[in-house]
């Protein structure tokens, strides 16, 4: 049972983790119908960003900000108009394709330009315990979890308690009538764009000092995202919170009860399940298509 | 006659010149190794060795008075790839193959290099590799079948543990560790309280160390990759594992103490080189290293360095550059650190390529190797 709260709270701290990735999914694809295959590497990048620039004498809290500035630049606004507004109007499919190319693109460029060995990376949530339920819990565990919470709190206030939030809802669900009610779609699909980025600076911050910084990282990450985002529902936050923490459980558990060598099926699994038996994902909602 | 004389003064000059030149060609050396992928950190040093150990011999006149030359392939890692790597630089027909160092892939194509006649020096340390017979494959360190017959007299003896947690990443080195660990073990009647297999380039470790600690062993037997290894550390230390973490030299790396930290305070291993061991021919190879590639290189440099240097030094033996020779003339050789400075400490390799030479016990304190144990070499 102690070893089961163990494996919960580790299941549900990289679980968080992979639902702020996961949230930046559905975003995307609500505002702007982008399926990002590159979302691994998006969290990969601005851990290089930040070790860069603490490498050139920056101290980590800067870094930090500098490489949250680099990130909205380059995978926020770089990202929407370098390869999505020309992609975009291809078709869903060929955007894709292109995406997948970025996140090879990414991948190599970090190997080439940094290293294909692991760094180190600092971590901003002190070491040390925590007692809970008498079981000794490491603060990390406790801090990424909370932080994790606190992003996609935020996110959730932005977009339902806020005329932003409002806006960029309009805009992702019915464009035309967002743009007769004067709602600017174009800008409500950048901050999109930038909140993803934010997102997965902020996943980046969380997971590299977990998993060390090497440019092999995103494929776990996208691939653990996107099934959660699947799981959850891809056209809900909320679905994309849910399928994050529960495939991080899911994946803890099933390594530990199931085999380590078939913990990475276990999650795929449960996306054929879903598929299956309920294709709009657990709190997502159907959508029909008009032809 | 005139023409004939002329013709055949010509001939025979083409051909000195041609002799002259080929005597004075660079001996050519083929290096396969993991450049990126999971063994990046391993291929890179095992590289990084090679060159420099190159450079410094060519800086003095080369190997019998001709340069060495070295290629270098990428193995990604992946035994398949490494396989093709290795067949197309056979077809270059080197003097000598390098590498890989991932025993896996080291399994998959020492038969490609058998088959061509070419002698083989690789980093892989599974017992295996050296067990069927191959006449042309040569280590560089320890294999399983001398590491961890001392590794379980430590804990055994030293740590007194009665249950051991053995982690081991499943591949051909992992799987041959974890197999010749538990046989020792099974000799002292050491119970193995958890055997946890892991995946190679596995990045979460927090279900295996929960493991770990519901099976409240009395020490942990680590035996990963360097990268594996730092994030089991962080893992095991995050959790509060305070029971002795005892590995190899893939525990205690240099590389692995500087990505994880702190959490490496305290991992004990064998091994076979460090470059902080209290020999002065490897201090100040460290020193030409650090100074070349402004990094502290782990066991692994030190591996492509005397890969290097084993090529050197039997060629001087034979008085010629002859890959069919090679292979013979190694098996058996002692080559002493006194004729052979860059051989670093005395080192014999057997009938079946496997290398004797002294040890070392080492701990992690305040995140530097300190040597607690020197292990003589068993042929003295």
């Amino acid at each position: 049972m102690s070893n089961l709260l163990d494996l919960l709270i580790a299941g549900l701290a990289t679980g968080a983790i992979y639902a702020i990735v996961a949230v930046g999914f559905t975003l995307l694809w609500q505002t702007s119908q982008t399926i990002n295959f590159a979302q691994g590497e998006f969290v990969m990048l601005p851990a290089f960003l930040m070790l860069a620039v603490m490498h050139a004498g920056a101290p980590f809290w800067l870094a930090i900000l500098i490489g949250i500035a680099l990130s909205l630049l380059l995978l926020g606004l770089g990202f929407k108009m370098l390869l999505v507004d020309p992609m975009l109007r291809h078709g869903v499919l060929p955007l894709a394709i292109a995406t997948m190319a970025l996140a090879i693109g990414i991948k190599e460029a970090a190997k080439q330009f940094w290293s294909a060995e692991a760094s180190p990376f600092p971590s901003i949530i002190p070491g040390g315990d925590v007692t809970i339920f008498g079981r000794v819990v490491a603060l990390q565990s406790i801090g990424v979890l909370v932080l994790a919470i606190l992003a996609v709190l935020g996110l959730t206030t932005l977009l339902n308690r806020t005329s932003i939030g409002h806006q960029m809802q309009a805009a992702a669900q019915n464009p035309t009538v967002a743009r007769i009610i004067g709602v600017p779609v174009e800008r409500m699909i950048l901050l999109t764009f930038l909140i993803n980025a934010f997102l997965v600076a902020l996943a980046s911050l969380l997971i590299t000092p977990i998993y060390l910084a090497k440019f092999s990282n995103g494929e776990v990450l996208g691939q653990a995202a996107f099934i959660a985002a699947i799981v959850g529902g891809f056209n809900q936050v909320r679905g994309a919170i849910a399928g994050g923490l529960l495939i991080g459980v899911v994946d803890n558990l099933s390594a530990a009860y199931v085999s380590t060598q078939y913990r990475a099926a276990v999650p795929l699994v449960l996306l054929i399940a879903i598929i299956l038996f309920r294709p709009q994902g657990m709190l997502g909602r159907p959508e029909e298509r008009t032809v | 006659m005139k023409p004939v004389f002329l013709a055949s003064a010509l001939l025979a000059t083409v051909l000195t010149g041609a002799a002259i030149a080929q005597s004075g060609a660079p001996i050519k050396l083929a290096n396969v190794a993991e450049l990126s992928g999971g063994g990046a950190t391993v291929g890179t040093n095992w590289k990084n060795g090679i060159d420099l150990a190159i450079e410094e011999i060519n800086s003095k006149g080369g190997v019998l008075g001709r340069k060495l030359e070295v290629t270098h392939a990428d193995s990604q890692s992946n035994p398949g790839v490494a396989r093709a790597q290795v067949q197309k630089a056979l077809d270059a027909e080197p003097y000598v193959l390098l590498g890989p160092g991932y025993s896996g892939s080291v399994k998959v194509t020492a038969p490609l290099a058998a088959e061509a006649g070419i002698a083989q020096i690789m980093g892989g340390e599974a017992a295996e590799l050296t067990t069927t017979g191959n006449k042309f494959l040569f280590r560089t360190s320890f294999g399983q079948q001398s590491s961890m017959p001392k590794v379980a007299k430590y804990i055994n003896d030293e740590l007194k543990a009665k249950s051991v947690a053995i982690v081991w990443v499943n591949n051909d080195f992992g799987k041959g560790g974890r197999d010749s660990i538990s046989k020792e073990f099974a000799k002292y009647n050491i119970k193995v309280a958890a055997d946890l297999s892991t995946e190679a380039g596995q990045a979460d470790f927090a279900a295996d160390v929960s493991k770990i600690k519901a099976a409240a062993p009395d020490a942990v037997f680590v035996y990963v990759n360097e990268e594996e290894s730092a994030r089991i550390l962080k893992e095991l230390k995050r959790q509060g594992i305070t029971v002795p973490l005892v590995g190899e030299t893939t525990l205690v790396g240099q590389k692995v103490v500087e990505l994880a930290g702190d959490a490496a305070n305290g991992a004990r291993g064998h091994v076979g080189l460090t470059t902080d061991a209290p020999v002065e021919l490897i201090k100040a190879f460290r020193d030409k290293f650090v100074k070349k590639y402004n990094y502290v290189p782990d066991h692994n440099g030190l591996k492509g360095w005397l890969a290097i240097y084993m090529i050197k030094a039997t060629t001087e033996k034979m008085g010629k550059v002859d890959s069919k020779g090679f292979a013979d003339a190694l098996h058996g050789f002692t080559i002493t650190a006194a004729k052979e400075p860059g051989i670093l400490m005395d080192a014999t390799f057997d009938a079946n390529g496997d290398i004797d030479r002294q040890g070392f016990l080492v701990e992690i304190v305040e995140g530097k190797q300190v040597v607690k144990q020197v292990l003589p070499k068993l042929g003295n």
